[in-house]
Formats: structure tokens, sequence, C-alpha cells
């Protein structure tokens, strides 16, 4: 008895070791073990921050709470989408930030995309001086940073451009001065309702008339004209409607009063300025990525679209652009990320984005920097999410069908 | 909340390095020899680097009398140029040891953001400038006008409830710094430029033709200028707010940079003993030495030295002393008895 019971403990003594030793041996286990050191280590330095952040605040004094923006803002915003006063609630002032924010990145983003697809074309096209221009304007905008070319363009706008007083007008209609971009605000009056309708049929027209165009090619190979067609019913029937409704649309024209131009819409210089930073910049990348992904493309298929008669403009739309775009996307969607992050350099031209009112004067006049400052990360994040999630869904719709 | 109440255990290390923080400021700026001082990007009479790369200035001359009496030099000063967003965070993250920034004291800085406010060493008010070809006489007549706002001042709600309670409507051009602000207005940007008069006026004497502008007569707030520290630290805050007195005190009692040394050897009176160390303990219960007042009166002469050296009449700024003479003279710079 006496002598197993020994052998047992013994064995229990020299197993213990050689279990743990064993299981840093094993390949599986030891990864196993690493990610839980790994984690343990991470959620302590979170632990660590989280509550020096709370110590800290508690020492200050300062409580945590978001009942600051039930409270009015007091301060003006010089562009709103939306209704707003300073008497609004900071809550509403971050709502109008979000919309500048929101405006600014899908204007840049479109801008962006159509200048960095062109250039990104031209760069690859035989004309040699098209080719060197964009060649020249890629690499300096690339190699400079995007806050120099916000400010370099403001400075532009506000310091070359005309005083209200003087100025350049198209049809005393749309002027451009140092104040802005002012043109006529459209005023919508009744029965307008109808050319609304009127253009969505003509989108449903056009939708019908373009699987009509192709069923027939498909048949019959014989080519409609879709793209002009279709740019014809979009515009002729609302306009006609329009005609026949009786042009129930007004304008309210820019007037110059004692400071300013009055009425209609402007578009403020900080506005201009950011919006074209932000796409000369972006756009500057993208047709570095639309050149990558056309060059991606094998050799082979020009050659073949070639033998197979079709034209080369047609070439470059039916068979390389389709097949260029899976390498294009990707990377297109981190760009459109950067540009959306890269307007909250608004804030140094004055253009009042979340950063400047939320992130800046409501932060200021409150002194809630936790709180804003999460809110303002948590706007980003969702804006980021937002456009990651577009992108992924068009990537997958692109991507290569596999048969 | 649930995890915050697991994190306690694993954070206690935390805890012992957040309540280190707590250190006295006194004693951090003693150890480290250098005062940290948060002033103005750049606004001429106040705070600015002068054609040499020197600080000068209102508020840079304040800094080195602090320095004057907490290190004895009144050259250990580290200046750290904040704009009017910054400021409040570099010092509440303990990047400075005190505002010298033009800020106004308000019931909500003081007591929600918590910040703890010296006293005034400047009665300023909010105004507009214009210029003179706009043919504007009056703020009343300013409904819509485009107008340039420093972003996170005071001075930015100020305008929205100005305009509203006359019923105007304005544009505002939010801008930064004060150097922005000057070549927005300068570009025509904006018509109008409005911050705190005193401000307004230093702005202007940088102009190439300052004589083109004209500062409307409306003063459309109480704008009252200090120095700020941070909340919660006492000792620190006496030794600031003594050592600021001790500048104004030395103006009532004729006490100047020149005539210090000689009137701690020999002093007229008992106020001036106790101001200058000769008598009494005063400098020992700060915390600091019994010199220190006359240390930061010989660093840059008393309240009207610096005022009159920096801003006042006879500099391009041209300030009139108006509240800020000395109550002798019918102004609302007092200083509490040295006693």
């Amino acid at each position: 008895m006496t002598t197993t019971v020994d052998q047992g403990s013994v064995a229990a003594q020299k197993g213990e070791p050689n279990v743990l030793l064993k299981l840093w041996r094993n390949k599986e286990t030891r990864s196993v073990i690493i990610q839980i050191l790994t984690m343990a280590v991470l959620f302590a330095f979170f632990a660590y921050i989280i509550n020096n952040a709370v110590l800290n605040l508690q020492a200050l004094g300062k409580t945590f709470s978001f009942d600051f923006l039930n409270e009015p803002a007091s301060y003006d915003i010089n562009q709103t989408l939306i209704e707003y006063t300073s008497r609004d609630t900071h809550f509403r002032a971050m709502l109008v930030g979000i919309l500048n924010t929101a405006l600014v990145a899908v204007c840049g983003i479109i801008l962006a995309t159509i200048l960095g697809f062109l250039f990104g074309v031209i760069r690859l096209s035989n004309n040699w001086i098209a080719a060197k221009l964009v060649y020249c304007f890629v690499e300096v905008t690339r190699n400079t940073p995007v806050l120099l070319q916000i400010f370099l363009i403001q400075g532009i706008l506000v310091h070359t451009l005309p005083h209200p007083k003087q100025a350049a007008s198209i049809g005393d209609a749309f002027f451009l001065s140092n104040r802005g971009m002012a043109i006529p605000r459209p005023i919508v009056e009744d029965g307008f309702m109808f050319t609304v309708i009127a253009f969505f049929v003509a989108i449903a027209g056009v939708i019908a008339f373009r699987r009509w165009a192709r069923k027939i090619q498909e048949e019959t190979g014989k080519i409609y004209p879709v793209l002009t067609i279709s740019l014809g019913i979009l515009v002729a029937l609302p306009l006609i409607v329009f005609m026949i409704s009786g042009s129930p649309l007004a304008f309210e024209v820019p007037e110059l009063g004692r400071f300013n131009l009055r009425g209609g819409w402007t578009l403020i210089p900080e506005f201009l300025a950011l919006w074209l930073a932000l796409s000369l910049y972006t756009s500057a990348f993208i047709s570095e990525i639309v050149r990558s992904g056309i060059m991606a493309i094998n050799k082979g298929q020009w050659e073949a679209a070639g033998a197979l008669g079709i034209k080369r403009s047609w070439t470059l739309r039916l068979v390389i652009i389709p097949q260029a775009m899976r390498v294009i996307i990707p990377p297109l969607a981190s760009q459109y990320l950067n540009l959306t992050k890269n307007s909250s350099l608004a804030i140094a031209i004055g253009y009042m984005d979340i950063v400047a009112t939320i992130g800046g004067i409501t932060l200021m006049q409150t002194g809630k920097e936790m709180e804003t400052m999460i809110i303002v990360l948590a706007i980003y994040l969702c804006f980021s999410l937002v456009i990651s999630a577009f992108m992924n869904w068009y990537n997958k719709r692109i991507a290569l069908v596999e048969r | 909340m649930l995890k915050r109440a697991s994190f306690a255990a694993a954070a206690i290390a935390a805890v012992s390095i957040a309540s280190g923080a707590q250190a006295a400021t006194l004693d951090d700026v003693k150890a480290r020899g250098t005062l940290h001082c948060i002033v103005n990007t750049g606004l001429p009479g106040f705070s600015y680097t002068d054609a040499s790369g020197r600080w000068s200035g209102f508020d840079a001359d304040m800094c080195r009398s602090v320095a004057a009496a907490v290190l004895g030099d009144s050259e250990k000063v580290k200046y750290i140029p904040a704009t009017g967003k910054t400021r409040f965070t570099l010092l509440n993250s303990k990047e400075g040891d005190v505002i010298f920034r033009n800020t106004t004291w308000t019931f909500v800085r003081d007591v929600d953001v918590k910040l703890t406010f010296i006293g005034t060493t400047y009665y300023d008010g909010q105004g507009f400038i214009i210029r003179k070809s706009k043919g504007v006489k009056s703020a009343k007549e300013l409904d819509g006008a485009t107008v340039c706002i420093q972003t996170g001042t005071t001075t930015e709600l100020n305008l929205a409830d100005y305009f509203r309670a006359n019923n105007m409507k304005y544009e505002p051009v939010p801008i930064e710094s004060n150097e922005e602000a000057r070549k927005n207005y300068l570009a025509d940007r904006c018509d109008v430029y409005t911050t705190d008069r005193s401000g307004l006026a230093a702005t202007r004497a940088t102009f190439d033709k300052p004589g083109d502008h004209t500062i409307l007569p409306e003063v459309v707030s109480k704008e009252p200028l200090g120095p700020v520290v941070r909340h919660g630290d006492n000792q620190w805050e006496d030794v600031v707010r003594w050592t600021v007195f001790a500048l104004m005190a030395a103006e009532e009692l004729g006490v100047t940079a020149a005539n210090a040394d000689e009137m701690a050897k020999n002093p007229p009176n008992p106020n001036v003993a106790r101001l200058l160390g000769a008598e009494g303990a005063l400098g020992e219960m700060l915390g600091l030495d019994k010199d220190f007042a006359l240390r930061a009166i010989k660093a840059q002469g008393n309240y009207a030295e610096i005022f009159n050296k920096n801003i006042g009449p006879d500099t391009p700024i041209g300030l009139e002393r108006g509240l800020n003479a000395s109550y002798k003279d019918g102004g609302l710079i007092y200083s509490p008895p040295f006693r």
C-alpha cells in the first residue's frame, strides 16, 4: 500500500511541471496561453486608463453627464442645413455640425471620385502633355500636407475674389465674391409635385427602356444610343409636365444689401475651400488607385477585345474598367474614409463641422471635455462604419462571380 | 458599471499614481525651476513675441513677476501659447501652471469648468472694429454684417446675445486665433471684427493704416480679465493672487522697480515695510521667502509700470487707464491690505 502511495505522489510531483511544460511546448495550447495573457494585459491597460480618467475627473470635482446637451447652445453657426438659432440646444448644434460634416464629406467623395477617375485615365492616355500635367499635379498634391492646401485655397478665395459690391456675376443671378458664391434659391409653389412625379416616372421609364434595349441587342445585335435617349427622357418628360402645370417654381435672386448679398443661397468660402481642397487632395490618391487598377489588367484583355473588333473606347468601358474595379474598390474605400476624417481640419478655417461645434465651442462653453470628445469620436466612428459597410456591399456586388 | 467594479481591483496601481498627481503646484514649479505660463498665441501689447523673439506684453510681464517671486529669476518662464479653445485643457492637463491670457472671469468657468480665477488684472468690455469707409457709426447699424470672432471665447456668446436682443442678423466667421482673425478682417472677409476692446486697440495698432479703422462706441459686455489656476490648489492660488496684488499695492504705495531696493532698506511706513518683507513674515506664510514681493516688483515694475510700458497711452496701442486706474485715481484696481 505504502509503496504505491509513494509512487503515486512522486508521479504527481513529477507530473505537475511536466503538464505545464507540455502545454507550453504544444503549439496550439501555447498560442491560446499567449492570447489569454495578451488579453489580460490589454484589459489591465484599459482598466488603468478608464480608472485614471474617472479618478482625475473626481479629483477635479467634475461630474460625468450628458445633461448639457439639453442646455441652450447660445452661439450662432454660419452654415445650417436645418433651422437653428442661438437659443437652440447643444444637441441641435451638434446635429448642425454632423450635417455640415456629412455635406462636405459627401460632396467631397463625389467630386474626388470623378476627378480621380478622370486623372487616372488621362495619366494612361497617349497624350503626352495631358499625362505629364496630371503626373505633376498628382505628385505635388500627394506630397504636400492637406492642411496647407486648405489654407491656400481659402486664402485664394478670400484674398483674390472681389468684395460683394464688385462681385462677379452671371446674369445678375449668380454672384462670386470673397463672401462666397451666392446662387438663386428655388421657391416651390403649388403644383410642383407633378414635376417631381414626372421625374420619377421618367426614371422608371429609363430603367424599362434600358432593359428592353439590352434584350434587343442580345437578340438581334442592334444597338440603340441608350445614353442619349435616357438623358432625353429624363430631361424632356419633367420639363413638359413643368410647362403644362404652369411653371410652379419661383427663384429668390440674391441682392446687394448694405454689407452683403442678401437672399438666395450662399456657399460660404470656408465650405468651398474645404470641399475643393479635400477633393483635389483625395483625387490625387484615387487617380493612382485607378491607374494601378487599369494596369493590373492583363494586356491580353486589350488584345483580345481588339481581335474581336471592339472599339478602343468601348474596350475600356466594357472590358477593362469592370475588371479593374475589383482591384480599385478596396483601396478606394480607405480613401473615402480618409477624406471624411480629414474634413475635421475644417476648424482651421472656421467651417463649422462636428469638431468645431460640439467638439469646439460646446466643449469650451460647458467644460465637458470627456463627454464631448466621446460624442465626436462616436460620430466619426459611425460615419466610417457606414462608408465601410456600403463599400463592402458594393465590393461584393462587383466581385468576380465564379461559376 | 459592472465592468468598472471589476476594474477597480486591477487598477490599484492607477489609484496611487492618480492620487500622486495631486502634488502641490508650488513644489512642482520650484523643483522644475521654471514657471510654465499659458499665454495668447499673439496679441500685441498683451503677449506676443517681439522682433528679437522675446515674449513681451502685459500678460507676459505678469508671468515674469510671478517667476521672480517664486523662483527669484524673472527669466525662468516657459511660455505656452494657447488659443481660446486650448487654454483650459492645457491648464487642467498640467501643461501649464497658470493662465495669463486675457481670460474672462465668468460663473460657469469658475464653478462648472473647475477653474480658479485669481482676480482681475484688466477690466475690459467687448467692442467692434470696422473700416471707416463702411460709414457705420453705431453697432446698432450692423444688421446683415459678416462678423469675425475668435471661437471658444465669451465674445462668441455675447455677440449672439447682442444681435438677438437688437433683432439683427449677422453671419459669424469663427476663427481660431487673433492673428487669423486679423488677416480675415484685413482681407475684408468680414465687415466687423469683435473681441475685447483692449484686443481691438492692440490689433489695430498693427495695421498699416490704423486711422482707416474705427472702434464703435458700444461696449456690449463686461470682460474682467485675469489669471487662472487649477481648482483645488489653494497654496498656489494664494501665491499667484498675492504676487499680482503686490504689484497693485506697489503702485498704491509708490514703490517702483527703481526705488524698491531703497524702500526695502528704509521703509517710509509700516505698509511698505510689510509689503517688501522688511517687517513680518508674509512671504514665509505663502511658502516663499520674505522678499517675494520685492523681487516681483523689481522684475518688471509695479502694475502702473507694466501697464504703461506695454499698453499705456505712450505705446502704439495707446489704451487709457480708465477703469484700470488705481482706486486712488478713481479706477477699480485695488489691492487688499498686506497684513
